[in-house]
């Protein structure tokens, strides 16, 4: 590309309106509090217990993605298979559909009055309004982004490798804790990365399946309703805050690796 | 050593079909024929990397059509190397002794022999990522030779090497076939390596075999029409036969006997078809008076094309030759070949 055509301008400009449109708003949030305010809200209880809540409830969703996804995400790298694209479709539909829609989902699925929600009774359970219920919406709105980038990463890791391993003498499950978790993990730990911050950043089907105990997202949204814009401020730079550094970890990992082939 | 006895695999786009096959133990066998002729899909079903459908695959007396992969005690060493990429090289090496602690004190032994003779010492420490491709390939070697495998399967090792390299390491495999008890099969489709590295040789097409022989007979008497252009018998045609001549049309060819039965064809390679200028013309059997038709380059040879009548002869020549001559399209010339240099199939 030439440096000076009007595509190159162009180019340019949109490119500069589209960084503006996402760094502003940021900003201003950032800005908008003052460090007397920020300082209140990082000593208050409600907000401490809040954050731990969604840090906890996303690294437990992203843990439960990392053992039953891991599979799935093998299985979808390595294999074809009848229905392989409906198996994929399927994994995207919790990007896709409307938050609040796949909380009322999970309480048709798991509420107190099905089958299931039953059962997880009968081991003291419950959806509604507790913990276990806000890992279990977390989970499902993460899952998809775990398997994406794992199945990414499994993918990366020659088919060859694996055969060699085997030729060696070692057994499919010695192959892939000896070859394939440790050539792709890089892609895993991204991906749960990925899983924990969508995780986090949920409110819509959280608030349908538990607006106690209140996570993060919940708490920002009520100190907003009942006292504006204002005091929520504070809250919402705090789990930024939180955000950003799981993203910084993110790329900090995604550097380049030494030993690549 | 290796007995395939009417061999299918299906993958999803090619299938080996009804493969027999049989190769003795210490043997150097190569497996020649184009891409997509099914060459390593047999490689990786001997190695149980890859299932077959019907058929059996004996190795060392052992039925092993079903055995797993890791109880086979056949090695591979692949065109790209595959070595682990996370490992470093001592570790790539001794990552199948772990599987095989039979004798801790051979292996060290081994482990060192290999890395002499396979001038690898000094690369123990580096990863897979800093070393040229003849070294992988070496490493690769070693991976593969110091779990002691009855069979060594090669597919392509020299194709993927710099010339340097691929001649170190041809060199390099004869030493260590040479050395060791164990059987190997390789895969190429460089006829050099086929020549100096191989007692016998397949030649395998569309997941047929085509014809099991010599190397030397693969080249001197291909068997079937595929194998002649394969191994570039570029002077192919069909002939009627009658005691020692074959008749190309108007054409009349002396063989150095009599045609065997059920002949349809006569080959000539093209470096057996000698060019002269028709001053110096001959009155020796098979001389005959042509028109350069046409001059392809090859390097290092050229290809002259010459009609005789409706027959156009393939010559191959030096470019130095081609220079003397002053051969030029369009030019009359006079060809020759031996009857010797006359194949029948």
């Amino acid at each position: 590309m030439s440096g000076s055509g009007p595509f190159f301008w162009v180019t340019v400009s949109f490119s500069v309106m589209g960084m503006a449109f996402i760094v502003i708003p940021m900003v201003r949030l950032a800005t908008a509090p003052s460090l007397a305010d920020l300082a209140t809200a990082g000593r208050d209880p409600e907000v401490l217990r809040a954050i731990w809540l969604s840090l906890y409830t996303s690294g437990a969703a992203a843990l439960i993605a990392f053992v039953t996804g891991t599979p799935l995400a093998y299985l979808l790298a390595r294999y074809t298979f009848q229905g392989k694209r409906l198996v994929e479709s399927i994994i995207e539909v919790p990007i896709v559909i409307p938050h609040p829609v796949v909380g009322i989902a999970l309480l048709s699925a798991l509420g107190r009055d099905t089958w299931a929600g039953q059962a997880l009774g009968r081991l003291g359970l419950q959806i509604m309004g507790s913990v276990t219920g806000i890992i279990i919406v977390l989970t499902f709105v993460g899952l998809p982004f775990y398997l994406k980038a794992a199945k990414e990463g499994f993918e990366s890791v020659s088919p060859r490798l694996e055969k060699v391993s085997r030729n060696l003498g070692a057994s499919m499950w010695g192959t892939f804790v000896r070859i394939t978790f440790p050539i792709a993990w890089r892609s895993l730990f991204v991906g749960l990365i990925m899983c924990m911050a969508r995780a986090i950043s949920e409110f819509g089907a959280v608030v349908i399946v538990a607006y106690h105990p209140m996570v993060a997202s919940v708490l920002i949204y009520e100190r907003f309703e009942a006292f504006g814009l204002k005091y929520s401020q504070p809250v919402a730079v705090w789990l930024v805050g939180v955000c950003l550094l799981l993203f910084l970890i993110l790329r900090v990992l995604t550097l380049p690796r030494k030993t690549a082939e | 050593m290796i007995d395939l006895q009417n061999l299918w695999v299906d993958c999803r786009t090619f299938r080996l079909q009804d493969l027999t096959l049989k190769i003795e133990a210490g043997e150097f066998f190569v497996l020649m024929g184009p891409t997509g002729a099914g060459k390593t899909v047999l490689l990786e079903a001997v190695a149980g990397l890859m299932p077959s459908t019907r058929g059996k695959i004996i190795i060392g007396g052992v039925d092993l059509t079903t055995a797993p992969p890791e109880g086979r005690g056949v090695g591979i060493v692949y065109q790209d190397f595959a070595l682990f990429p996370h490992l470093t090289v001592l570790d790539n090496i001794r990552y199948g002794l772990r599987f095989h602690r039979t004798d801790p004190g051979g292996a060290e032994t081994r482990l060192q022999y290999l890395l002499e003779t396979l001038r690898i010492s000094d690369l123990k420490a580096r990863y897979p990522l800093h070393l040229s491709g003849g070294e992988k390939q070496r490493v690769a070697l070693a991976r593969a030779l110091i779990i002691k495998p009855k069979v060594l399967l090669l597919d392509e090792p020299l194709s993927s090497l710099d010339p340097g390299f691929r001649e170190e390491i041809r060199a390099l495999l004869q030493t260590l076939h040479k050395s060791s008890e164990v059987t190997f099969l390789m895969v190429t489709h460089n006829f050099a390596d086929a020549f100096s590295l191989a007692d016998r040789a397949a030649v395998i097409n569309n997941g047929r075999i085509e014809q099991v022989d010599t190397v030397a007979n693969i080249f001197q008497k291909p068997r079937a029409t595929f194998v002649a252009r394969f191994i570039g018998m570029k002077n192919l045609f069909a002939a009627r036969f009658r005691s020692n001549k074959a008749h190309l049309g108007d054409l009349e060819i002396t063989l150095a006997g009599p045609a065997p039965n059920g002949a349809e064809q006569v080959a000539i390679r093209p470096e057996d078809v000698i060019l002269q200028s028709p001053a110096e013309s001959s009155s020796k059997e098979n001389t005959f008076a042509g028109v350069v038709k046409g001059v392809v380059e090859y390097g290092f040879f050229v290809e002259v094309q010459v009609a005789v009548g409706q027959v156009v002869f393939r010559a191959a020549i030096s470019q130095k030759n081609l220079l003397e001559q002053g051969i030029q399209e369009g030019d009359p010339v006079t060809l020759f070949f031996e009857p010797t240099a006359v194949h029948t199939l």
